[in-house]
Parts: C-alpha cells; structure tokens; sequence
C-alpha cells in the first residue's frame, strides 16, 4: 500500500501541514498527544476534510481539492478502530460485526463471519449484548467489527492506549493476526515505543503538525534512546519453556535465557531493559545473574549521552546502553568478543 | 353524582385524538429539526432555533392568532394553498391538531435534541468509517439511539397538547362535538351557572388522564434504564 498526503488543515490554533508518501502494509503514525495524529487520520478516513491538499492512496486520490474530488468516508473503504471499542449498544455483538459487511460490496467480500471469529476467538461472544462483554471482549468485537467490512486499510487510532497492560498485550496478538491473516494493510497510530516496533515496519514520526522522519519502528526506538526517560527496551519473544529450579528456561541465541516470573506459557513476549545489561571485558568468576552470555559486539551507536551496543549472541541479538566512561574502560570495539550478563529477574512479561 | 353528556364524552375523546395527531405528525418533523441543531452547521441555525423556542415563550393566544391569519381565508397558506386545494381548516378539529402540534412543538425539539446530544460522536463516525451513508447513519444509529428523547418528547408533548387552550380556541373555536376539547368544555362550564360540577368533573377526567401520562413516562423511564 502506498500512501500520499500533502495537506493542509486549520483546526482552531492548531495547523497541520504534512507532505509525505509512505509505502508499506504495516505502518506506523507516532508522535507525541497533540501532535497531530489523530487529525491526520481523521483526513484520510475521510472524517474531516483538508483546507487544500490531496490525500492518495495507491495512486487513487481520496481527496484532491484541485480536482474538487472529496470521496466520502463510507466510499473510502477506510475502517477505524479507535482508542475505546464504540460498539453500537442498541445492537448485538453480531449486528456490530455485520454492520459494516452488510454494506460491503459483495465483490469485496473476501473475509466471512466464520472465519473473523475463528481468527479472533469470539464465536463465543456471539449471542450476547455488547453490554454484557469485558473491556478486552469489546475491543475483539470493535476489531472484527472494522476487519469484516473488508477495508482496503485499517485505521487503528491509538486502539491499545485505553487497556491495562495484561489486556494490551492479550490483545496485540489478534490485532496482528486478523490483519496477517486477511492481509489488510493497516495505518496503527500510537505514543508508545514498544507497540510500535510490535505492530509495524515503517513509522512517520510527528510533531507539532509536521512530518519530523521516517524510519523503521526499529530505527524509531533507537533514535528516542537518548531522550527517553524510559530508554531502549528489548523486546525478546521467548517459545518452549523448561522449568528449572522456579524460573523459566528459554532456548534463545546459542544456549538458553532463564527467566525468573512469568506464566511459562508456550509463546511470551518479554522487555529487557538496556540499560539492565551488564557488561564485561572477561568472563567473571562467580556472578548472582542468572544469565552470561557469550557476544559479539555488532555496532556501536549514539544514544544521547550514552553509547548503544549491539550484541550478536549466536542468532540472537541484544541492544545494551553504557555511558561513555564504561566505553573507554572496557575499550570495546566492534567486533570483539564480550560477556554480558542479565539478571534473570531483570525481563517483564508482555504478553 | 355527574353525569357526563354525549358532547362531553366527545370532548374527552377529542382531546385524545388531538393530542394524539398533534404529536404524532410533529414526530417525524421534531426528529428533523433536533438532528440539524445538533449535527449540522448552518447559517441562520440561531434563526432557526429562535423560531422553534417561539411558542414556549409566546401566549399561546398570540400562536392561535398568527396562525389564523396565517391559514385563514386571507392567509398566505390560506388563500394560495389551502384554498386551491380545497381545504378548509379554522374552525375544525384539524386546526385544533395543528395549534397544539405549534403550541408543543419545541417541547418535542428539545427533547429530542437532549437524547442526540448524548449520542458519542465516534459511533457516528464507526458507522460512515464502515460504509454508512449520512441517511443510513441516521436511520441505523442515531435514531435507535435518540429513542429515549423521542419517547420523552412524545409524552412530554401529548401532555402539554390535552391542556392547549389559548390558540386553540381562536383558530378551531369552542364548538361542542366538532371542536371542543377538555380545556374549552371546562371553561364554558365554568362560564355558565351551576356548571361547577360538570367543570371539576371535567378537571378529574383531566388529572386521570395526565396521572396516567406521567406513570406511563416514568414506568418507560425505568423500564429503559433496567433495559441497560
């Protein structure tokens, strides 16, 4: 998917003035609140109309005010999910699914009831009233609901930022595979770091109404290192745990990860701190971490004040942040050989 | 014990239906005014909304008296559309309909607009997003969730119309059998001798009736909320 804005939008005080074109069938819409995000989807869901400007997507303009072509949000075949599920409640969970399939096309109906609630589970949910649903149920059925009216693109507004974090990350996983598995392109816009690099590939940064980059979710993270109060979290997702005296062990790189916590579950996505890597020059002696292991140093990069190490563990890889002294003592270079160790009770659970 | 004479009943009778029509005719056209003072952006909105408050705040004499300059014989509607037409409304139970529907009307609008004020714009925006046209939203969203108001606006309009008086009596007049209502009767018993009686027979029926209304609304009221 390919998608033009160059826009322009007066909205009060606030003026948003994009020129971008970005491609891909996961991208990502990051920047601070008040940054313009949700304006900018509102324009291309056709909820809102710019002053002047044209919005393209594949090559086929939604909105060109040279042209006087404005196409309205029901022809867009753009559907939203937004921060909180706004389901319809004067209807059932299954008249919100089929609100939007009832006015699909039928030569665009490519995803069927059956196969939306296998995919998201919540065959279950059926016959019930959406106010008799959990907070996670709702946003299931506020998800199937935008997927089963078969969109050519998703536009998912910050849909995560209103759960806890037990329920962001038991919903992450069929967020990500309705849109893999009906292959929907999808426009995922949020604040946090870590949904970003889980969700997309490519993420437009913004701020104060402008374009400020594009870069990988990946790239995204690493340039926030140095002025994020929260730095730079791995993101590890773990498969087929052992259990060793009360902690958890992982096959990860060339040995295993223990990890002390967690619900041993066959797939869990877990944080690891950056800066919760300690490194050494030589293998210790005797250390309490759990984990040491042996690295490579793949890259060495700016993260503010601080220097971030890529580590190549095997097939694995790590990203450890030092300050600038620890660089000059240890003297590591790229390419050595470097030990790293990691407390077992040092990861957090995701989901 | 009073006994009520055959254009009493029908008087009874009459303001039910009055009040019946009234409200119903003013339904579709309250849905219509609430949804464009609460959706819609509009030079002369302000124009608009001082019109329909109108009546609140207007004698209702004056009402009956502009209408009936309005649909009269010489009136604007009277004489380029009612008479091609061959229509003839002052001083028939139709007049009585359309002075109450005046009368209530902005009782209805407001209502209605409180329901569609509650309405969160974003399942407005979920159904456009998921194919639905302007029409189809109103029909398929907003209207199911403006029942509350709609249902309110009715009573609240059906209650005020059994009570009309003042335009009624100027455009469809006091005529037992055709045009009298509970409020008309009561008042020409009041103005004949020895007709106390009949009149506070006539301001039981009256009180019966707007009870029930108000029992009808509130059991409706729980009924909905419990329905949540």
């Amino acid at each position: 998917m390919e998608l033009r804005v160059a826009a322009q939008k007066q909205f009060g005080t606030f003026f948003l003035d994009m020129d971008f074109t970005i491609e891909g069938r996961r991208i990502g819409l990051f920047g601070p609140s008040g940054s313009g995000k949700s304006t900018l989807v509102s324009l291309v869901a056709g909820l809102h109309h710019p002053d002047r400007g044209l919005i393209l997507i594949d090559g086929e303009p939604i909105f060109d005010s040279g042209q006087a072509v404005n196409v309205p949000p029901e022809h867009r075949r753009i559907s939203m999910v937004f921060q909180r599920p706004h389901l319809f409640p004067h209807l059932s969970v299954k008249g919100n699914l089929l609100y939007g399939y009832k006015r699909c096309a039928p030569k665009d109906r490519k995803i069927t009831l059956d196969s939306l609630l296998e995919v998201l589970q919540i065959g279950h949910l059926l016959g019930r009233g959406v106010k008799n649903l959990s907070g996670g149920e709702k946003q299931r059925i506020a998800i199937g609901r935008a997927v089963l009216s078969n969109p050519r693109m998703l536009v998912m507004d910050e849909p995560l930022s209103a759960l806890d974090d037990n329920l962001k990350f038991q919903i992450i996983p069929f967020l990500k595979s309705a849109c893999e598995a009906f292959a929907i392109p999808y426009l995922f816009i949020s604040h946090s770091l870590t949904e970003m690099r889980i969700m997309t590939d490519r993420v437009l940064s913004v701020a104060a109404g402008r374009v400020v980059g594009q870069m990988t979710a990946e790239q995204l993270a690493r340039n926030s290192m140095g002025d994020s109060s929260v730095g730079y979290k791995n993101l590890l997702r773990l498969m087929a745990p052992r259990r060793i005296d009360g902690m958890y062990a992982y096959r990860w790189g060339d040995g295993e990860l223990l990890i002390s916590g967690g619900a041993g579950l066959q797939e869990t996505l877990y944080e690891l701190s950056a800066t919760d890597i300690i490194l050494f020059k030589r293998h210790p002696e005797a250390i309490s971490a759990r984990n040491l292991l042996k690295c490579r140093v793949g890259e060495m990069f700016e993260a503010g004040d601080r220097i971030g190490i890529g580590l190549e563990c095997g097939s694995d890889k790590l990203v450890a942040v030092v300050v600038r002294e620890a660089v000059r003592d240890l003297e590591i270079k790229k390419g050595m050989e470097i030990y790293a160790a990691v407390k077992a009770t040092a990861f957090r659970q995701l989901g | 014990m009073p006994v009520f004479s055959h254009s009493d009943y029908l008087a009874i009778l009459l303001s039910l239906r009055i009040a019946v029509v009234a409200t119903i005719l003013s339904l579709p056209f309250g849905f219509a005014v609430a949804y464009l003072m609460t959706y819609k952006k509009f030079r002369g909105k302000v124009a608009l909304d001082v019109i329909v408050n109108l009546p609140l705040t207007l004698p209702p004499v004056v009402i009956g008296y502009l209408l009936l300059l309005l649909l009269g014989q010489n009136g604007y509607i009277g004489k380029w559309v009612l008479q091609p037409l061959g229509v003839k409304l002052i001083f028939t139970w139709k007049a009585a309909v359309i002075a109450t529907a005046v009368v209530g009307f902005p009782l209805m609008v407001r209502s209605i607009r409180t329901g569609m004020e509650t309405i969160d714009e974003r399942l407005i925006q979920a159904s456009r997003t998921l194919g639905a046209g302007w029409f189809d939203t109103v029909i398929t969203v907003i209207l199911p969730l403006s029942i509350r108001g709609l249902l309110a606006g009715s009573i609240l309009m059906f209650a005020r119309g059994l009570g009309e008086f003042g335009a009624t009596i100027i455009v469809a007049g006091n005529i037992p059998g055709v045009t009298q209502t509970i409020p008309l009767a009561i008042y020409e018993y009041v103005s004949s001798p020895k007709g106390d009686v009949m009149a506070m027979a006539l301001c039981l029926v009256s009180i019966t009736i707007s009870v029930a209304v108000l029992i009808f609304h509130e059991w409706l009221g729980r009924r909905m909320v419990r329905a949540d």
